[in-house]
């Protein structure tokens, strides 16, 4: 279903289009659609996972990596464009998420060469943080500003400065913990055009504490110091899963926009309060 | 008589060696526990207050396949033992009954995580037999136990001071002295936890595996394997790990992992990408150089976005003879001679007409379902599951295949199973199953095969089923 056929690139429309390429652009665009509902679907199943159970790592793995794999052939296709224009449109999108997009669109303005970027974000903390995904521009949704991370190739219009303002804003522990260490990331990948795209490595970002971030945060590291870190893999990571919202999987899917030429419209899931979770862990302590 | 057309028909089928052997469900020997139907079989009724708990996670028989035992979901294990009619004819119909229930693992809460530990046990392993008790490994995703199961058929009666319901006789009325005498007892089967290998992995236990030195086994989560020494529970020694240093950059993970049947140095594990390695503990502490990497490239044809998932091997078993080792991946089943790294002496396609369902099945996450396979005692035959309760029996050494379904429905007593289609395509034959009829919530997982018989054992998920071959 999904197999590989040949196909054409899909033109601006300035050419004049024959019968056969015709033809050629309807099965491209149904093949970039299945592609992109794909990608949707993928993402999706990355971020809805059980709430007390750690999710499992060989699923997440593999979804990790087909998410990879499409975004480099979109890349390739050229047809990452269209998932960056759906966002420059205007919506009642908060600013920081226009902060993010604004980078990619002006990226996209500025280099003929397609740029791999991906935008995942995660729960880096117990805080009530929902993922929202519509194409690949997941933003979480708090007061706060946090946990918006960018990977992936960086192009040479790369606001640095705009990404580490994004993130001074965080306030948790674990959230500051990973974003300095993705500001020494976006450092190592200036230069290296060739490195692999991290595009969903942010999902597994969480599972390991970034040592060697002094700052304010080094009392409590100090205290906690004795502490096994390896406990702490996967913590973030899941714990953020906790307050995910109890949708069905095909909820979010529904709520999708059909195809990514159309505007994106958010979809904000209700938060789980803490008082849930709380209720939640009671229940079990109590119930054993 | 129907019954005289059906031993007809095994006979005629026998004589043409079309199919090296039948299998008959007799109503003795097949048991259905845990099942909400069930009748008077059901050992214990507190099962269906938990339904959920029941559901089957692994299946393994003993080194003499007098033991069938069970782990659930709910952190039991239920041992089955095999009773002959006849022990002087093997060939005779056996029954397989309860020997022993226990519960092997509870629930857990990991604090520091905020996460629960599932009870569920993802692996049993026999440990051979030394003396009159046998012993088993069993996990769950991060604790192993060793458990005795030891016989207790005999008591002493006869006490001086006490009564025989064990209340203090009065001193007055003991006149007499004598020595207590064993008196044979209803047998009772004990479960005794003897050691509890915890703490040994940061990831979820997936395989154990018993060295043949009889002194240490292996235990695999998704990024690393340990080496255990059965009688030390505090310590393990690392022999596999590959964690990165940044875990962004993680794309392959360890499914599964065995020792090699008799070199004790030698183990295999897979990976999600569809690739085995050998090592050999001989070379180095630290096993991350794999001694030979089997790997079969990639069929540019069947590529899709789904390819990389399909290829992930779900199960990795050595043959009884140690020559080859069997793979099983989400559409095939992969036979390869250790000796030839670049592509397996033999594949297999369980359910190819799935390949045009990848994207349906990636939908409701059956794609990552991990189904198990196993040998059959001379490695002639190789058997693994499917859906809609269907099992798939591979005869190598006579190139053919056949699927057979576990149901109550297609189970009759002292009847042939009889064998399944499915209609990939087009029209639908007679009797032929359609793949879009197929429920794909009916899956089975979890194999065993008897080492020295035709006996199988076959987990739906809530029931199990045992076959033995018919006998005339």
């Amino acid at each position: 279903m999904f197999s590989k056929g040949t196909k054409r690139k899909f033109s601006d429309g300035d050419e004049e289009i024959s019968d056969e390429s015709l033809v050629g652009a309807r099965v491209a665009s149904s093949y970039n659609l299945q592609r992109q509902s794909l990608l949707d679907m993928s993402l999706i199943k990355l971020q809805l996972c059980h709430m007390l159970v750690e999710p499992n790592l060989c699923r997440s793995v593999l979804i990790a990596n087909t998410v990879r794999q499409i975004q480099e052939e979109m890349t390739h296709d050229g047809s990452w464009h269209m998932v960056t224009e759906a966002f420059c449109g205007p919506g009642q999108s908060p600013s920081e998420r226009l902060v993010a997009t604004e980078v990619l669109c002006r990226s996209r303005e500025q280099d003929a060469e397609p740029k791999l970027f991906s935008v995942i974000s995660y729960e880096g903390c117990r805080e009530e943080e929902v993922v929202a995904d519509e194409t690949l521009c997941s933003v979480s949704v708090s007061d706060t500003v946090s946990n918006v991370c960018l990977a992936g190739r960086v192009g040479q219009c790369w606001e640095k400065s705009e990404l580490s303002g994004v993130e001074r804003d965080e306030e948790a522990l674990e959230d500051s913990r990973l974003g300095s260490g993705e500001d020494e990331e976006i450092d190592t990948e200036d230069g290296a055009s060739t490195e692999s795209p991290k595009t969903t490595g942010q999902v597994f970002g969480t599972f390991e504490i970034k040592n060697g971030s002094p700052g304010p945060d080094s009392a409590l590291e100090e205290l906690f110091s004795d502490v096994d870190t390896s406990y702490y893999d996967l913590d973030t990571m899941l714990t953020g899963m906790q307050s995910a919202p109890k949708m069905g999987p095909y909820d979010l899917l529904d709520s999708l926009a059909p195809s990514h030429g159309s505007p994106s419209i958010v979809s904000t899931p209700t938060c789980r309060s803490d008082l849930n979770e709380l209720d939640h862990i009671m229940e079990i302590i109590v119930g054993s | 008589r129907p019954c005289f057309i059906s031993e007809v028909a095994c006979l005629c089928i026998v004589c043409l060696h079309v199919v090296s052997f039948l299998f008959a469900l007799q109503r003795s020997v097949v048991y259905i526990f845990w099942g909400d139907e069930g009748g008077g079989n059901l050992t214990d009724v507190s099962v269906s207050a938990r339904p959920t708990a029941d559901i089957i996670s692994t299946v393994e028989f003993n080194h003499s396949g007098e033991l069938l035992a069970t782990g659930d979901k709910g952190g039991r294990v239920v041992i089955f033992q095999q009773e002959t009619e006849n022990k002087s004819q093997p060939q005779c119909r056996s029954e397989y009954n309860v020997y022993s229930t226990f519960q092997s693992h509870e629930p857990e809460f990991d604090y520091l995580k905020s996460l629960e530990i599932e009870e569920k046990i993802n692996k049993i392993r026999w440990l051979p037999q030394k003396n009159a008790a046998q012993f088993l490994l069993s996990t769950n995703d991060k604790t192993i136990k060793l458990w005795k199961i030891s016989e207790r058929d005999k008591r002493p009666e006869g006490y001086n001071l006490k009564e025989e319901d064990g209340r203090y006789r009065d001193a007055a009325t003991i006149t007499t002295l004598r020595v207590p005498v064993f008196r044979p007892m209803d047998l009772m089967v004990e479960a005794s936890p003897r050691r509890v290998f915890a703490n040994g992995h940061t990831y979820h236990i997936n395989s154990i595996s018993v060295n043949s030195d009889n002194e240490t086994y292996l235990s695999a989560d998704d990024l690393r394997i340990n080496l255990w020494h059965l009688e030390i529970t505090d310590r393990s020694f690392n022999v596999v790990d590959i964690k990165p240093a940044n875990m962004e950059e993680l794309t392959e993970v360890i499914t599964a992992a065995e020792f090699h049947p008799h070199q004790c140095n030698t183990f295999v594990y897979s990976s999600s990408k569809g690739t085995i390695r050998l090592c050999d503990m001989r070379a180095s502490a630290l096993c991350d150089k794999h001694s030979k990497l089997f790997e079969e490239p990639e069929d540019p044809s069947n590529r899709s976005f789904f390819s990389e998932i399909i290829s992930s091997i779900s199960d990795v078993k050595f043959s009884h003879n140690g020559r080859y080792m069997m793979t099983r991946d989400y559409l095939s089943v992969k036979i390869w001679d250790l000796n030839m790294e670049n592509r397996p002496v033999e594949t297999y396609q369980v359910h190819e007409y799935l390949r045009s369902k990848l994207c349906s099945l990636y939908e409701n996450d059956c794609i990552f379902d991990k189904f198990e396979c196993c040998w059959n005692g001379n490695d002639s035959v190789v058997m693994t599951g499917s859906y809609n309760n269907f099992f798939r029996m591979l005869d190598r050494s006579q190139r053919r295949d056949v699927t057979l379904e576990a149901s109550r429905e297609s189970c009759k007593p002292r009847q042939v199973l009889k064998p399944r289609r499915v209609c990939a395509g087009g029209k639908r034959k007679k009797d032929e199953i359609s793949v879009d009829s197929l429920d794909f919530n009916k899956k089975i997982l979890h194999t065993a095969w008897h080492p020295q018989e035709n006996i199988i054992a076959v987990a739906t998920t809530n029931n199990l089923y045992i076959f033995q071959e018919k006998v005339n």
